[in-house]
Order: structure tokens, then C-alpha cells, then sequence
């Protein structure tokens, strides 16, 4: 598109000049809390209040993070987030492999082994997608109760499990309906089963798909707040759910650089995955939500 | 669910009545129904749950004897509803149009075959990655009034540059709009520029051959290709909106007083500190209400759409 803008005239120069600009005080603006963040965790305490938002540290020091990972209280504990870390990956890991294996089967059998009702079937289930999970928390809390799950981490991976569905479903139904039936027409004549097609045509070509799938749902369960509040116990909290309670915690000098060093270890599993992986992060972002 | 009756009979002879053909037809049904089994339980029948309680007069704990809709009326001549209510309709629609209107120029200005284009993307979108307790930790700390941004810019010699929104009960609203808008625009630059790469470029050529100046190719041309990219984008960011609870949490803890709070907070806090598991339902079916009037309008002209397709 942009070839249609002359380059050699002042005003396109211009205007160039002035685009860049534009993005790049956006840049900035985007980048500014990340930065905020990242410089008050290296300070002192002293340099917060004497220096401004953006003053480098007189000396770089890793004692907020240290603190933060170990010693910080949130509540009434005083262990930092280590423990909470530990616990949201014993929440997604188990969380995402079981909602994913579900998700692609779901979507093999809805598109390559379509039955009566394959198509209300997908309906229903995709509602899930766009429930408000304030419409399930009361129940939710009453069935973990019964099922001797209230507070504990399999209860967690289990409403992660069962709301995830929804999104792993969608992903692999989307990408197997484009997949050429006439192969496994050929491979049920040369006498392969059920999963035996699954494993040997699906999966091999599945690569992108459960990049995407693991991708999105490893996000959307790390950086889950609702259900950790709602459901979790003391030793089964998630870190989203420990930050804040960090952060208001209201006991002692507030130790900004300690609250920052905190939010910086929430965010960085997520972030990582986002620079190493960013090509299908967006890919299911726009899949989840444009698709549905 | 669908019914357990065998499958059409005919085209599968090669199975006969032998037990493992037997099992091999029903296998995928098999294997899908504990996935609908869960849905119907955890979805559909947690929906008719909470619809039962918001009809109950349950308080710390559910209860089951029925009132009728005796909680939507308190429900409706409760004062902090009715803020919570105004605050969602001030911050969702506010929100939208800012991810909108800044989405959409991000995408137009990054669609010049600009230089390192992928890092600016991906400098615009990284907020996305973030928990939602995450941003509001950060623009807490941004926005506080002693240590952030305002006196960031008192300590530029500008003496009397005051923003303390977040302390003013009558701009906290507005904190929120900022945070949430900081964490979605890019991902709203990021599906009208998905968008605006589709559009057949020739369309441009032609179009400029005509004479056609850029502000009008835009206007006249592209901008209304991507109607369907901006009716996806409200209607994903009405759904933020509307479950927006994390944010509150962790930004304003809906404060000061109840200024920021919104239905998802509302609820929360009916439910599960002040002990009115009704009331709190009540403003459940309420939200759902609210999805569903966002929801059933975007399928119905999606399914449409793909008649016509």
C-alpha cells in the first residue's frame, strides 16, 4: 500500500518523518510501565523516594527480587512468592496437558468422525467460551466442596480443565476441518481404527496447532486471578493471587521495589513465552477470539 | 445430547454386528461425551443453579427457599448496583472506543512498509502476555499520586500538574479505562492489521490510478472492508469488559469507597465476603444477561454471513 506514497516529494518525506515519530512515542508509551517496573526493582528504597519514576539506581541491587522470591509477607505469611510460583506451575502444567489431549480429541472426532448432532454438539460446547464465570463460582465452590476438592490444587486443575475445553475444542476443530478427509477415507480402506488414525495422519501434522492450543491456554491459566481467589486455599494459591495480596499488604514500610520485583516474577513466565513464541500467541489470540 | 441410536446403518457393512465393530461406531461418540457431559453439568446446569439461588433468599450460605425475584428487586434498588452498573457502561464503552480508534491507527500507520515493523508489533502487543493483576499492580504504582507519574512531573519544575485520579472517586473510573486500554489496543492494532493485509491490493492501485488521495482511499475503501474486523473487536472487548474483575482487584480494589466497582466485583464481594450468596446471584444472571445481549446479535449475523458466503 505504502508504494503509492511518493518518496521523493517534501511532503511525503514529511510525512515519513512524522509516522515514525508517531510509532515510536507509542513505543515508548507501551514500553514506559515495563521499564517503571523493571528500574524500581533494582533500587534502593531510598533512591524510590528521592529520585523520580524513571531515575536509573544509584546502585543496581537484586535484594528486592531476592526478597521478593523468598521473604516478602503476603497476608500473613512471610515465604515470598517461591511457594505460589511452585504452585501455579503444579496448577498449569497438569491443567494444560489434559485440557489440550481433550481439545484435540474433541476436535478430531467432530470433524473426521462426524456423527448425528456433531454440529450441536460443537455448539454447546463452545458456549463455554463466552460464559461469565461469575454465573458458575457459587456452584463451582459448592461441587469442589463435595468432591473433597475445596482449596486444594487438583480442584483447581480441574475448573481449568473443565472451562478450557471449550477454547482447546475450537482450536483443533478449526484446524482439522481443513485437513483433507480423502486421507483418512484411505487409511480407514487400508484397515486403521480410530486411533490408530489419530496417531499415525493427525497428531504428525498437529505441530502449530498444539503450540498455539498449549500457548494460549499456559497464558490463560498462569495469569488466572478469579478462580485462584475464589477457590484456592492457603497452600494451593496461585501467584496472581499472592501478588496482590502482597501489595496490599499493609503492615511495615511499603516496599515498592519489592512489590515491583514481585509483579516482575508473575509476569515473567508469560512474557517469556510471548518473545520466544510471539508468532502463535497471536495466532490463537485472533483464533479465540475472532473464530468463536 | 445426542440420542444413543446406532448409526446410520448403511456404508458401514464392513463392520457387520461384530463386537469390535461395534465398538469402533460408537467409540467417537464415546470419546466425545464426557466433554458434553461436563458442559451440560458445568456449564448449562451451574447457569439453572445460580439462576435457583438468585431466586432464594440465601445469605452465608445457599439456601432453598424461594422468594421469587424478590433479589432482582433489591437488586435494582441497590445503590452500589446501580454505580456498578453506570461505572461498566462508562468504562466498556470508553474503553472500546479508545482500544478501537488507537488499534486502528497503530494498524493504518504500521501498514506504511515501515522499517522493523515486527518490533514495534511486538512492542504494542506484549501487554497482552500480562495478568490483568500484573497491569494493575503496575499503573497502582504509575498512577499513585506521591511517587508516580504526578510527582515525576512536579520534579520537572511543573509545580502545580495534579493527577491523582486514582484518589478521586469521581476520575478512579477513568484509571481503569487507561490500565485496560494500555493492555488491549495492540492486540486490537494487531487484528485490523490482520485485517487490512487482506484487502486486495490492486483495489489501492486502482483506486489511486483514479486520482484518489490516500485520507480518501482509507475513508472511501478500507474502512469499510473492515467492518466485520471492528464488529469482532467490540464484541470481544464488551466481553473483557464485562468479566473485567482482576483489574479492579488490583488497581483500585474497587475504591475509593465503591466508586470503581464494577458488576464482576460486585458480585464477588455479595457472594463471598458480605454473605448475600442471593443477591449475588441475582447480579450473575445479570451479567449473563449482559453477554448474551452482546453474543446472540454477533452469531445470528455470523451464521448469516456464512449463508451468504
Amino acid at each position: 500500500m505504502a508504494n503509492m506514497v511518493r518518496r521523493h516529494t517534501t511532503s511525503a518525506r514529511l510525512w515519513r518523518a512524522g509516522l515514525y515519530t508517531l510509532l515510536i512515542m507509542a513505543a515508548l508509551v507501551y514500553l514506559l510501565p515495563l521499564v517503571v517496573m523493571l528500574l524500581t526493582s533494582l533500587k534502593p528504597l531510598d533512591d524510590i523516594r528521592a529520585g523520580g519514576l524513571l531515575s536509573l539506581p544509584s546502585t543496581i541491587s537484586f535484594e528486592a527480587w531476592s526478597k521478593a522470591w523468598g521473604s516478602a509477607c503476603t497476608g500473613m505469611r512471610c515465604n515470598g512468592m517461591s511457594g505460589y510460583f511452585l504452585n501455579s506451575i503444579a496448577i498449569v502444567v497438569p491443567a494444560v496437558a489434559i485440557s489440550s489431549l481433550v481439545g484435540a480429541l474433541n476436535g478430531y472426532v467432530l470433524t473426521k468422525w462426524r456423527f448425528r448432532g456433531a454440529n450441536l454438539c460443537f455448539a454447546l460446547l463452545l458456549f463455554g467460551c463466552f460464559v461469565p464465570f461469575q454465573v458458575v463460582l457459587m456452584p463451582m465452590a459448592r461441587t469442589l466442596g463435595w468432591l473433597g476438592l475445596a482449596s486444594s490444587t487438583s480442584g483447581l486443575v480441574l475448573v481449568h480443565v473443565v472451562y478450557g475445553i471449550a477454547f482447546t475444542t475450537l482450536f483443533f476443530r478449526n484446524y482439522y476441518v481443513s485437513i483433507p478427509d480423502e486421507m483418512i477415507a484411505a487409511a480407514k480402506l487400508d484397515g486403521a481404527g480410530f486411533w490408530r488414525i489419530f496417531w499415525r495422519i493427525l497428531l504428525p501434522v498437529s505441530g502449530p496447532i498444539i503450540t498455539v492450543t498449549v500457548i494460549w491456554q499456559f497464558t490463560q491459566i498462569w495469569n488466572d486471578f478469579l478462580f485462584g481467589v475464589s477457590f484456592a486455599g492457603f497452600d494451593s494459591q496461585p501467584v496472581t493471587v499472592a501478588l496482590n495480596n502482597m501489595v496490599n499488604t499493609s503492615t511495615g514500610v511499603k516496599e515498592y521495589n519489592v512489590d515491583m520485583a514481585a509483579a516482575m516474577i508473575a509476569a515473567l513466565p508469560t512474557l517469556v513465552v510471548y518473545v520466544l513464541a510471539g508468532k502463535y500467541f497471536v495466532r490463537g489470540l485472533t483464533a479465540g477470539s475472532v473464530k468463536g | 445430547m445426542p440420542s444413543k441410536v446406532s448409526a446410520p446403518a448403511s456404508g458401514e457393512r464392513r463392520h457387520r454386528r461384530s463386537l469390535a465393530g461395534h465398538i469402533e461406531r460408537v467409540l467417537p461418540r464415546l470419546v466425545v461425551a464426557p466433554s458434553l457431559g461436563v458442559a451440560l453439568f458445568f456449564v448449562y446446569g451451574y447457569m439453572l443453579w445460580t439462576f435457583l439461588l438468585s431466586l432464594t433468599n440465601s445469605r452465608m450460605l445457599p439456601q432453598y427457599d424461594f422468594v421469587g425475584f424478590a433479589q432482582y428487586a433489591r437488586l435494582f434498588a441497590n445503590e452500589r448496583w446501580h454505580v456498578a452498573a453506570t461505572n461498566l457502561v462508562v468504562f466498556g464503552g470508553l474503553f472500546i472506543v479508545s482500544c478501537l480508534v488507537i488499534g486502528l491507527l497503530l494498524a493504518i500507520f504500521l501498514d506504511q512498509r515501515i522499517r522493523q515493523e515486527g518490533a514495534l508489533r511486538t512492542i504494542y502487543l506484549y501487554p497482552m502476555a500480562l495478568s490483568l493483576i500484573v497491569t494493575g499492580v503496575v499503573w497502582r504504582w504509575l498512577l499513585n499520586p506521591g511517587l508516580g507519574i504526578q510527582a515525576m512531573v512536579r520534579g520537572w519544575g511543573f509545580e502545580d500538574f495534579t493527577f491523582n485520579w486514582l484518589v478521586d472517586s469521581d476520575m478512579a473510573i477513568y484509571t481503569l479505562v487507561i490500565a485496560a486500554v494500555w493492555q488491549a489496543s495492540g492486540f486490537v492494532m494487531a487484528l485490523f492489521l490482520a485485517g487490512l493485509r487482506s484487502i486486495d491490493d490492486s483495489l489501492f492501485q486502482a483506486a489511486a490510478l483514479d486520482g484518489a488521495s490516500l485520507p480518501r482511499i482509507y475513508t472511501r475503501i478500507v474502512l469499510p472492508s473492515l467492518r466485520p474486523v471492528v464488529f469482532s473487536s467490540v464484541m470481544i472487548l464488551a466481553h473483557i469488559a464485562i468479566k473485567s474483575f482482576d483489574l479492579v482487584m488490583a488497581l483500585t480494589g474497587g475504591g475509593p469507597g465503591y466508586a470503581t466497582d464494577l458488576p464482576a466485583t460486585f458480585m464477588y464481594a455479595h457472594t463471598f465476603t458480605r454473605g448475600q450468596i442471593g443477591l449475588g446471584s441475582a447480579s450473575a444472571i445479570m451479567m449473563l444477561c449482559g453477554v448474551l445481549a452482546i453474543l446472540v446479535p454477533y452469531l445470528y449475523s455470523e451464521l448469516r454471513g456464512q449463508r451468504h458466503g
